[in-house]
């Protein structure tokens, strides 16, 4: 069936460079560097990993409640597949029975991928000085943001996860994805 | 009937298994000889009606000839009342006699306190570990275990390495010392 729809077309002027001001199509149109436009939409649409371990946990779930509303930063689509999520909470205490299946389901989380320390046990080991306790998380994965508190306040996961995206956004992975790609070249 | 009946009926029924019967503000301890322990549970379980297992667990006395001591905390929902039964358990030998085919809520006390202290029960039905990984080579309540804990590799399933103690441990000495003595925020380790 062929579209009836009719494309509503702008007169252009004659000797006119493709990418010039055209007061036509302005508001329509944002100039700005690769980088700065993937961070923003990275960041903004955070899709947290709950590796709910303790009783950080409870407080994860009430950032993700009504009361808190992690949505309200575009954070809220908790996923329990790895392979659908961009940062892991490691939200409790890391035995060293369950250290290397966290460390496991990191590896399954698709780049690019952040990691969050919340609490002192994901962070150190916490109270847990012990034959059993992983001391920190930091020991198996690449930690980008750590909460203190035992467990943290809900707030406090917001602000590290706002941490988390203020991070994101001074990311240069184009501009270092282009440096490694010429000196390949060379 | 009551703890201290119960504990009567015991003793005249196994007048030559039983070592001691301690009360103490009337907690019942009855320490047992270890070969004679699964009849006496026994007994305690269908002529005397202590039809629930609270726990199993079991402390190591390092230095003594019995080094282990399984300790049975049992309760009657009938009576309403609560015994303690010890048997002592040898380091040559480290097994005891399991109960799960009495109470079989004994199938995972019995798994932890071999976890813990490696004292094996005969008879159980699944004699594994239970809260540190299958392959872990040390028994973590043990008295010669360090607080600390030691290093361990198990390739895929996991690894333990000691913990700093950084001016601890943080333990309290029983003295009539002033509170910042008895419960020091640090203290080096004597080892």
């Amino acid at each position: 069936m062929v579209s009836t729809f009719k494309l509503q077309t702008y007169p252009m002027a004659k000797n006119t460079a493709p990418v010039a001001y055209d007061s036509k199509i302005e508001g329509n149109v944002t100039f700005t560097k690769l980088d700065a436009a993937i961070n923003w939409m990275r960041s903004n649409s955070l899709w947290p990993m709950p590796m709910g371990l303790a009783c950080c946990g409870i407080e994860l779930m009430a950032t993700g409640a009504s009361r808190f509303d992690i949505s309200r930063f575009g954070m809220e689509v908790m996923r329990f597949s790895p392979r659908q999520s961009d940062v892991m909470i490691v939200a409790g205490t890391v035995t060293y029975k369950m250290a290397l299946a966290v460390k496991r389901i990191y590896d399954q989380m698709a780049e690019p991928k952040w990691v969050i320390a919340m609490g002192a046990c994901a962070s150190s080991g916490g109270m847990y000085r012990s034959y059993a306790v992983l001391q920190g998380i930091d020991q198996l994965l690449p930690v980008d943001v750590y909460i203190s508190g035992c467990p943290p306040r809900p707030e406090a996961l917001l602000e590290g996860l706002m941490k988390l995206q203020k991070k994101i956004e001074t990311e240069q992975s184009f501009v270092e994805q282009k440096k490694a790609l010429l000196s390949e070249i060379k | 009937m009551n703890s201290t009946e119960a504990a009567d009926a015991l003793v005249a029924t196994f007048e030559n298994s039983i070592i001691s019967t301690v009360n103490f503000r009337n907690e019942i301890s009855i320490e047992i000889k270890l070969e004679q322990s699964f009849e006496i549970l026994s007994y305690c379980k269908e002529k005397l009606n202590f039809d629930y297992l609270a726990d199993i667990t079991a402390v190591d006395n390092l230095g003594n000839d019995l080094r282990y001591e399984v300790v049975y905390q049992i309760y009657s929902y009938q009576h309403g009342c609560h015994l303690r039964i010890k048997t002592g358990v040898s380091e040559a030998d480290r097994e005891a006699f399991s109960v799960v085919d009495l109470w079989p809520t004994a199938n995972w006390h019995e798994r932890e306190a071999y976890d813990m202290l490696g004292v094996t029960f005969k008879g159980h039905p699944d004699m594994r570990r239970i809260l540190m990984w299958e392959g872990y080579p040390y028994f973590p309540l043990r008295k010669d275990f360090p607080l600390a804990g030691k290093a361990s590799e198990m390739p895929d399933v996991a690894f333990s390495e000691p913990v700093p103690l950084d001016g601890g441990p943080f333990v309290t000495s029983p003295c009539s010392a002033s509170t910042d003595k008895r419960e020091p925020r640090s203290r080096e380790i004597i080892s």
